[in-house]
C-alpha cells in the first residue's frame, strides 16, 4: 500500500526523522494560510498524488509570498497531473502540501527496502540525490552504496556511520545521519514498510539533514497489525476496479485488452494471459478467483470483469483440483444464469471430474463454448473477441 | 525413491482448523501417515481420528514425527515454523498465504543451520505419487514415475502435472515452493535434491516473473546438473510494477521480467516452453 508524501512526513516526524515544516491544504485559501503560518522566505507547494516525477509534470512550485502560494495552489488543485509514473491518463490532484523552503548545500538519496536476493534489509544511499536512482545505477554505479542489515540483528550505529562517511558527510553530519537513519530503520521495521525512499535527502547550508521528499510503501500482508497505517489508504488514488476486487478478496489487475479472464490460481492466471497473447488476443485483466471458486465467487468475478466496458469476450479457465469440476460447472452455470453476461463466453474446465463438468455446461442450454485444452480455449476466445469487436 | 517425502514420512499437521482438517483427511485417504495434529489447548483430544497435541515437541516425542504441514493463519505461521524447527523436524511445509515478508526474512535467518528444510510459505505442498501427500495438491492427477516437478505456483503446477500424466510421464515428486518474495527453499535447493535423487531422470521447473530465483537456477543448472530440465516462465505479458496475484510476482526496478529469465535458462541449456500448453510436449521432444 502506498501513502502520500504528507502522510509519510507525519510518520517521519514521529520517528525523529527530520523534515521541513509544512501542512496539508485542500483549497487555495488554506494553502495561503499555511504559507503565512510557516513564515519562511520561500515556500513550496506540492501536489499530493501517488506518483513520482511531480516536479517535471508541473505539480511542484516555489512561492515567494503567501499570495503566490495561494495562486500556485489554485493552479495545481484539480489539475490532471501527468508524470512518467502516472501513465498518459494522469492523476487528478485533490490536495497540496505546503512546505517551508530551505537553503540546500547538497542533495543525497536514501532508501530502505527488503532485498530479495540476500533476504536481508538493504539500506541504499547515493551522493547523486534528486535524480532517478535507476538512471544513477545504470550510469554511475560507483555513486551508490548498499548496506545489508541482518533482519534479526538489526541496524548498528557503525553501519550508519560507515555509510555516512561514504556519502562524504563531515563528523558532525555523520552523527546526525546516524540519528536520521536509525529513526528511519525503526519506522521501516515497526510499521512493516516494504520501501522507504527519500529523494532528495538534503544537507542544508547550516549542515542539517532534512527529508525533502518521502515515499513510503507498506507490506499489504502486515496491514492487519497496523490499523493506523491501513487507515492512511486513499481510495481516490486507486483504480476503481482494483479497489472493488480487493473488497471482494480477488487478486485483480486491469490491463488494456478486450478479453476478460477468470482463472483460479495466480500462476495459471498469468499463464492464461500469456496464452491469449500468443494466440493473437489481448487480455483485459488478470483475475485470480482463488481456490474455493464457488457460485458466489464466480458470480462476483463475472460482475467485476463485465464492469470493464472494453470486454468483448470472456475466458473462464478453472483447474479443478480439490474442488471438483462438476461442482465448478454448476457454479458457472448458476452464476451465468443470474448475471447474464452479454459477451461470448469460453469455459475451460480441467482436472478432477472435468468431463462431468463439461457435460453439465453442454447440457445447460446456455451459450457457452467449451474448451478442453489451454490452446483450444485461447484460440476460441480470441476468435470470439475478434468477431465481437 | 523421491525427494522430501515418501511412504515412511510421519507427518504432523500444525493448525487443525477447517482447512487443516479438510486436507488432513484427504492426505490420510491417500495413504499418508498423519501421526498427529498440533492445536494449542486441544492436546489430549482427537480430531477425525488424529491425536492432538498442545506443542510440536510433545507430538514429536509421542509419535516420532519427522515432518509437519502448517495451516496456521498468517499472524501465527512464522511462529509455527520456528516451533517446528525447534522440535527438530526434518521438513516443514507451510501452506499459509499472507505472511508478512519481514517475518519470513527473520524466520528464515533464525532456522538457518537448524537442518530443517522449509518448503513455502504460500505453496500448494509436496506430493510423492502413491506414497505421500503433504498440503493441498490434487494427488489424483499425479502418477508415479521419474520426472521431478518444481514450481512457484499452485494451479499451474497441476496444469503441468496433468499434461505430463496425459503424455505418459510419471513423476518422482511434485512440489510448489511458494509465490512469496521470501521462501524457505528456492529452485536451486530443490534442483540439487532432484539431481541427487536416483529416481528422478528429468526436471520440469515452472517459474514466474519477479525476483531472480530463475536466473540463479540457470547458473546452478549450467554448473551442476546432469539431468535435463524443461522450464516455463509465467507472466511473459505482465505489465511492470503490478503484483500479479502472488506477493513475489512483480517486475520492479527493471528486474524480474520473464524475458530475462527465459534468456538465462536457455543459455544454461534448459528447454523453455513459450506456451503453458506445451510444457509436457517440450519434455517429450527431448526424449
Amino acid at each position: 500500500m502506498n501513502v502520500h508524501e504528507y502522510q509519510a512526513k507525519v510518520l517521519f516526524r514521529e520517528y525523529g526523522v527530520a523534515v521541513p515544516e509544512g501542512d496539508l491544504a485542500t483549497t487555495a485559501d488554506e494553502a495561503r494560510d499555511v504559507a503565512e503560518r510557516l513564515g519562511s522566505e520561500v515556500t513550496v507547494v506540492k501536489a499530493q498524488v501517488h506518483a513520482g516525477g511531480r516536479g517535471k509534470g508541473g505539480g511542484i512550485k516555489l512561492a515567494r509570498s503567501p499570495e503566490e502560494a495561494r495562486q500556485h495552489a489554485e493552479e495545481i488543485l484539480g489539475m490532471i497531473l501527468v508524470t512518467k509514473q502516472t501513465g498518459t491518463e494522469g492523476k487528478r490532484v485533490r490536495k497540496v502540501y505546503v512546505e517551508g523552503g530551505c537553503k540546500i548545500a547538497r542533495e543525497l538519496y536514501l532508501a530502505i527496502t527488503l532485498d530479495r536476493e540476500s533476504e536481508q534489509f538493504a539500506v541504499i544511499a547515493s551522493t547523486a540525490g534528486g535524480m532517478d536512482i535507476e538512471e544513477v545505477a545504470a550510469a554511475t554505479p560507483e555513486k551508490i552504496h548498499n548496506v545489508l542489515v541482518d533482519p534479526v540483528a538489526g541496524l548498528s550505529s557503525w553501519q550508519s556511520r560507515a555509510l555516512g562517511f561514504k556519502l562524504d558527510l563531515d563528523g558532525n553530519q555523520v552523527k546526525r545521519f546516524d540519528v536520521f537513519l536509525s529513526g528511519l530503520y525503526r519506522l521501516f521495521v515497526e510499521k512493516d514498510a516494504s520501501l522507504i525512499e527519500i529523494n532528495p535527502l538534503v544537507v542544508t547550508e547550516a549542515g542539517d539533514l532534512l527529508a525533502l521528499d518521502g515515499k513510503l510503501n507498506f507490506d499489504d500482508n502486515a496491514l492487519y497489525r497496523h490499523p493506523e497505517i491501513a487507515a492512511l489508504r486513499d481510495p481516490e488514488e486507486e483504480d476503481v476496479l482494483e479497489r472493488t476486487a480487493a473488497e471482494m478478496d480477488f487478486s485483480y489487475v486491469g490491463l488494456n485488452g478486450n478479453i476478460g479472464c477468470m482463472v483460479n490460481g495466480a500462476g495459471l492466471a498469468m499463464a492464461t494471459l500469456d496464452m491469449i497473447s500468443q494466440a493473437g488476443g489481448s487480455p483485459a485483466n488478470f483475475l485470480d478467483v482463488g481456490g474455493d471458486a464457488d457460485k458466489t465467487r464466480i458470480e462476483n468475478a463475472f460482475k467485476l470483469i463485465l464492469r470493464d466496458g472494453e470486454v468483448r469476450a470472456m475466458l473462464v479457465n478453472i483447474f479443478g483440483g480439490i474442488v471438483r469440476g462438476d461442482l465448478i460447472a454448476e457454479g458457472v452455470v448458476a452464476a451465468i444464469g443470474s448475471v447474464g453476461p452479454s459477451v461470448p463466453l469460453v469455459v475451460r474446465l480441467q482436472g478432477t471430474n472435468a468431463e462431468q463438468g463439461r457435460r453439465i455446461l453442454a447440457e445447460s442450454a446456455l451459450d457457452i463454448q467449451s474448451a478442453e485444452t489451454l490452446q483450444d480455449a485461447a484460440d476460441k476466445v480470441v476468435a470470439a473477441a475478434t468477431q465481437g469487436s | 525413491m523421491s525427494i522430501l517425502c515418501d511412504k515412511s514420512t510421519k507427518l504432523l499437521v500444525q493448525g487443525m482448523g477447517r482447512t487443516g482438517r479438510f486436507h488432513a483427511k484427504i492426505s490420510i485417504d491417500y495413504g499418508t501417515q498423519i501421526v498427529g495434529g498440533v492445536h494449542p489447548g486441544k492436546g489430549g483430544t482427537e480430531i477425525d481420528g488424529v491425536p492432538i497435541f498442545n506443542t510440536v515437541e510433545q507430538a514429536v516425542t509421542a509419535t516420532g514425527a519427522d515432518a509437519s504441514v502448517i495451516f496456521v493463519p498468517p499472524s501465527g505461521a512464522a511462529d509455527a515454523i520456528l516451533e517446528a524447527s525447534h522440535a527438530g523436524l526434518r521438513l516443514a511445509v507451510c501452506i499459509t498465504e499472507g505472511i508478512p515478508a519481514a517475518d519470513m526474512a527473520r524466520t528464515k535467518a533464525l532456522i538457518a543451520g537448524s537442518g530443517m528444510v522449509l518448503i513455502g510459505p504460500n505453496c500448494p505442498g509436496v506430493v510423492t505419487p502413491e506414497q505421500c501427500r503433504i498440503g493441498i495438491m490434487p494427488a489424483a492427477i499425479t502418477k508415479p514415475g521419474s520426472v521431478g516437478v518444481v514450481s512457484r505456483s499452485g494451479t499451474l503446477t497441476y496444469e503441468a502435472v496433468d499434461q505430463l500424466t496425459r503424455l505418459g510421464f510419471g513423476q518422482s515428486t511434485c512440489l510448489g515452493i511458494g509465490g512469496d518474495s521470501v521462501i524457505g527453499s528456492t529452485f536451486v535447493d530443490v534442483l540439487a535434491l532432484f539431481e541427487a535423487d536416483p529416481a528422478t531422470e528429468a526436471v520440469v521447473m515452472i517459474g514466474e516473473i519477479g525476483g531472480s530465483a530463475e536466473e540463479k537456477a540457470a547458473e546452478f543448472i549450467k554448473a551442476n546438473m546432469s539431468k535435463p530440465v524443461v522450464a516455463f516462465i509465467a507472466g511473459q505479458n505482465a505489465p511492470p510494477g503490478k503484483r500479479m496475484g502472488h506477493a513475489g510476482a512483480i517486475i520492479s526496478g527493471g528486474k524480474g521480467a520473464a524475458a530475462d529469465k527465459i534468456e538465462a535458462l536457455e543459455a544454461a541449456g534448459v528447454a523453455v516452453s513459450r506456451s503453458p500448453a506445451n510444457i509436457a510436449a517440450t519434455l517429450a521432444a527431448l526424449q
